[in-house]
């Protein structure tokens, strides 16, 4: 009943939690890619544009939802809400922090503790699949089945490399549930380098191979090839609107969060922090106070006149921010947060980076990279890994 | 080119049902306009290209009859809307020919000044957009960055960003405007670290490298029967150039190279390109510090507009300006071939004088037309992506090649 009780209301804090972010990375992606490229992003709604997520989700609400003629109406239908099911779903066993003290209660930050948490995500990037190749065969467009067909391809071909580099830190913790595999990256070696898989693992190459699977598997530029929009106009989703299309839309920056997330947990250390235990609280509470005296300096000398209204706003609500994390019942709960959502953003970040940076590969140099690069390089990566568990152990 | 496309015969069609008919276009994001390209593929590869073309047909070689010969300057703005003073450039040349007229030095420079900014702005607009094909976003903003000083120093000049008809029979519109040489300087002068700039995303970007080198090879000699020109052909390493073949406007007092490569691949015309952005700088200042003094329209009273202050003082002039806007002018009988280096390639307009006020036939050979011949032989064999490429380094403008 306990065990009940706590679940549920975890899903209810992480469900909405969770499509909130997505929708908010989809601003930060705007205002991000603005700025590499001189623009100013969305602006208007909203201070700095912070309702525009609100206001997209409004208008795609609300749009009409038109289906072309031709269709096959079961997996039209389908496609989408399969593609935003596998791509939600992977949040669940994804480990937030440890094992916490709230009212009493133990329980660990995370939604489910499954003891094949690795498998369970490998399966549901394999089924994610289904959504895009369904989308592009049903809805009798030649486009969408030409990104119905890349995708396929692009994504059965990179889920192998994918989990040959997930294996090698695998090997090193010896488990397949990720929050025991967080637990081992605890401590630091020689009292500074932290003990992450990344560097006392050495997977260096693992995580380089992981994170261009990652965006093979999310379909982001470099390899957006099902959606590229110069090419096939809209890839799988041309005929798509209305809530239709923001489930795929959805789908992709969920799909985002889960490698970031997996990345964090397997390659990164999860919610260890990167300075000593001891002043891991510091770290936050001294970054988001300096962004609040910063946001209160500037709103005190305006560069123009509604800075200084929103600007103080920001302000003080950036230093409560920063006296949570001292404070003393709640501190302990939120610093191993910062820290992975911290390492999770970061990586997000750099998926938008390269957005706005990098062109598009073809088809066959994809599947070049896929089968005679990433694909040697990981299984050296985890032959590696392997002999280095065997004779050295970790 | 301009021929319906029916489909195939059944008996033909069921030969090969593998293969599958995609309408790229005219509504498709990358081509350029309204082009239609109908693919046969074969997976993803393409079979067969026909490339279907006239839907941004506007008649204007068919208007020009209609209008006097002043009036035609604002068409050609319209024909190729990313080279508007080329165009202007070119119709004013051929006029003149016939009329035998001598333009000021002055003007001749600042058309050349005028003539190079446009090929700045037209290979900024292609590399913005052939980059944003290929998918790299960020270099198409900072292109148009730069974009949009050109525009403003052509409204500066002409009051117009676009339609700028600045270039007039017998010399320019009107005076420069007062401050231009330091706005066209410190333009022009910042110019080559901004290439530099969009140079760094693409030149050392494997990607970009992997994308566009060993792609859309055809042979020299069917580029040379087909009549692609430009950038194309000196991609293919033929240094053909109406600047340096039959120089106009005083292009001979120029120093300039002529870019060209022997890789006949996108990346050479992307080099080329690049590479002429630079030179065309180099033009702006060499006219910029060589400028003579004197008038910017030709002592022709019979085919120039007078001055405004003139026109209101002395009777002589007011005749010939009543003479000119009511009647337009007469240009004696002939036919004239007249040929500019636009940014795309070679632009020729056939301008067939009768006499009267307005021109009996004018006819534009115009480079989009001829580089868009080699694209079916170029994608034929490919895969769509480096369709997308190959039509993004053709630089076509779909109105010029439709007229």
């Amino acid at each position: 009943m306990d065990f009940l009780l706590v679940s549920i209301i975890k899903m209810l804090i992480i469900a909405p939690a969770l499509l909130a972010t997505l929708a908010y990375i989809v601003w930060v992606e705007r205002k991000v890619i603005a700025h590499v490229q001189l623009r100013v992003g969305p602006y208007f709604v909203g201070p700095h544009g912070l309702l525009q997520p609100i206001a997209d989700a409004v208008k795609l609400l609300t749009k009409e939802d038109f289906i072309p003629s031709g269709v096959n109406h079961f997996f039209y239908w389908l496609a989408p809400w399969l593609g935003l099911m596998f791509a939600v779903t992977g949040i669940a066993v994804i480990p937030f922090g440890p094992v916490v003290e709230i009212f009493g209660v133990k329980t660990n930050l995370g939604l489910a503790d499954l003891n094949i948490g690795l498998l369970w995500i490998l399966g549901l990037a394999g089924m994610g699949v289904y959504g895009i190749a369904l989308a592009g065969w049903s809805s009798n467009n030649k486009y969408a089945l030409l990104g119905g067909l890349r995708s396929s391809a692009q994504m059965i071909s990179y889920e192998l490399p994918m989990a040959l580099a997930l294996a090698a830190p695998l090997l090193l913790s010896n488990s397949l549930n990720l929050r025991e595999v967080v637990t081992t990256q605890e401590g630091f070696v020689f009292g500074f380098i932290p003990n992450w898989n990344l560097f006392t693992g050495f997977q260096i190459v693992g995580f380089v191979a992981y994170m261009m699977c990652g965006f093979a598997e999310t379909n982001r530029i470099p390899f957006d090839l099902p959606e590229a929009e110069n090419e096939l106009v809209a890839g799988f989703h041309s005929e798509y609107s209305s809530m239709k299309f923001a489930a795929f839309f959805m789908a992709e920056y969920c799909n985002m969060v889960i490698v970031c997330s997996v990345a964090t947990a397997l390659f990164l250390g999860g919610w260890h922090p990167i300075v000593p235990e001891a002043i891991s609280p510091l770290v936050p509470t001294a970054l988001f106070a300096l962004f609040g005296v910063t946001l209160l300096y500037h709103g005190m000398n305006p560069g123009r006149p509604s800075d200084r209204k929103t600007f103080p706003v920001f302000g003080v609500i950036m230093l409560a921010i920063a006296a949570v994390f001292m404070a003393p019942y709640i501190g302990p709960i939120v610093t191993p947060l910062f820290w992975f959502l911290g390492k999770v953003g970061f990586l997000l970040f750099f998926f938008i980076w390269v957005r706005a940076t990098l062109p598009r590969f073809r088809y066959d140099q994809l599947m070049k990279i896929a089968w005679l690069f990433l694909f040697p390089v990981s299984l050296i990566n985890l032959l590696l890994t392997a002999f280095g568990v065997t004779f050295f152990g970790k | 080119m301009s021929h319906t496309i029916t489909a195939e015969p059944e008996e033909k069609q069921s030969s090969h049902t593998r293969r599958m008919t995609l309408n790229m276009g005219p509504q498709h994001p990358s081509t350029h306009g309204v082009l239609r390209v109908v693919l046969e593929l074969d997976g993803e590869s393409i079979f067969k290209a026909t490339p279907d073309i006239g839907f941004l047909h506007t008649g204007i070689e068919k208007q020009c009859e209609a209008l006097n010969w002043h009036q035609v300057i604002t068409l050609t703005d319209r024909v190729d809307y990313l080279a508007n003073l080329s165009n202007n450039l070119c119709y004013s040349l051929a006029v003149e020919k016939l009329l035998q007229m001598e333009i000021p030095p002055k003007a001749q420079y600042l058309r050349v000044l005028l003539a190079e900014l446009t090929r700045i702005n037209s290979h900024l607009v292609w590399l913005g957009t052939h980059a944003l094909d290929i998918g790299a976003m960020t270099v198409f903003f900072l292109c148009f960055r730069e974009r949009e000083d050109i525009l403003r120093l052509f409204e500066m000049f002409s009051g117009q960003r676009l339609m700028t008809s600045y270039i007039r029979i017998g010399g320019l519109a009107l005076e420069p405007p007062r401050g231009w040489e330091k706005r066209v300087k410190t333009f022009i002068d910042g110019l080559p670290s901004k290439i530099d700039e969009y140079e760094s995303l693409l030149n050392t970007n494997p990607i970009w490298l992997k994308r566009t080198k060993g792609v859309g090879k055809i042979s020299v000699e069917e580029m040379l029967e087909i009549g692609l020109t430009g950038p194309c052909i000196r991609g293919a390493g033929i240094p053909f150039d109406a600047r340096k073949m039959t120089p106009y406007s005083s292009y001979e007092k120029f120093q300039f190279e002529v870019p060209t490569s022997t890789d006949n691949d996108v990346y050479a015309r992307y080099e080329c390109r690049v590479r002429e952005m630079r030179e065309s700088a180099k033009i702006v200042q060499q006219a910029m510090a060589g400028m003579p003094e004197g008038p910017v329209q030709a002592d022709a009273p019979k085919a120039v507009l007078p001055e405004r202050e003139r026109m209101k003082t002395q009777m002589e002039s007011l005749i010939y300006h009543f003479k000119i806007v009511t009647e337009g002018i007469s240009v004696p009988v002939g036919e004239v071939f007249q040929v500019v280096e636009s940014p795309r390639g070679e632009l020729g307009y056939y301008v067939v004088s009768d006499g009267t006020a307005k021109p009996l036939r004018v006819h534009m050979r115009t480079p989009s037309f001829g580089n868009l011949q080699g694209l079916p032989n170029m994608i034929e064999s490919r895969g769509i992506a480096d369709s997308i490429a190959i039509m993004g380094s053709l630089d076509f403008v779909l109105g010029d090649c439709d007229r």
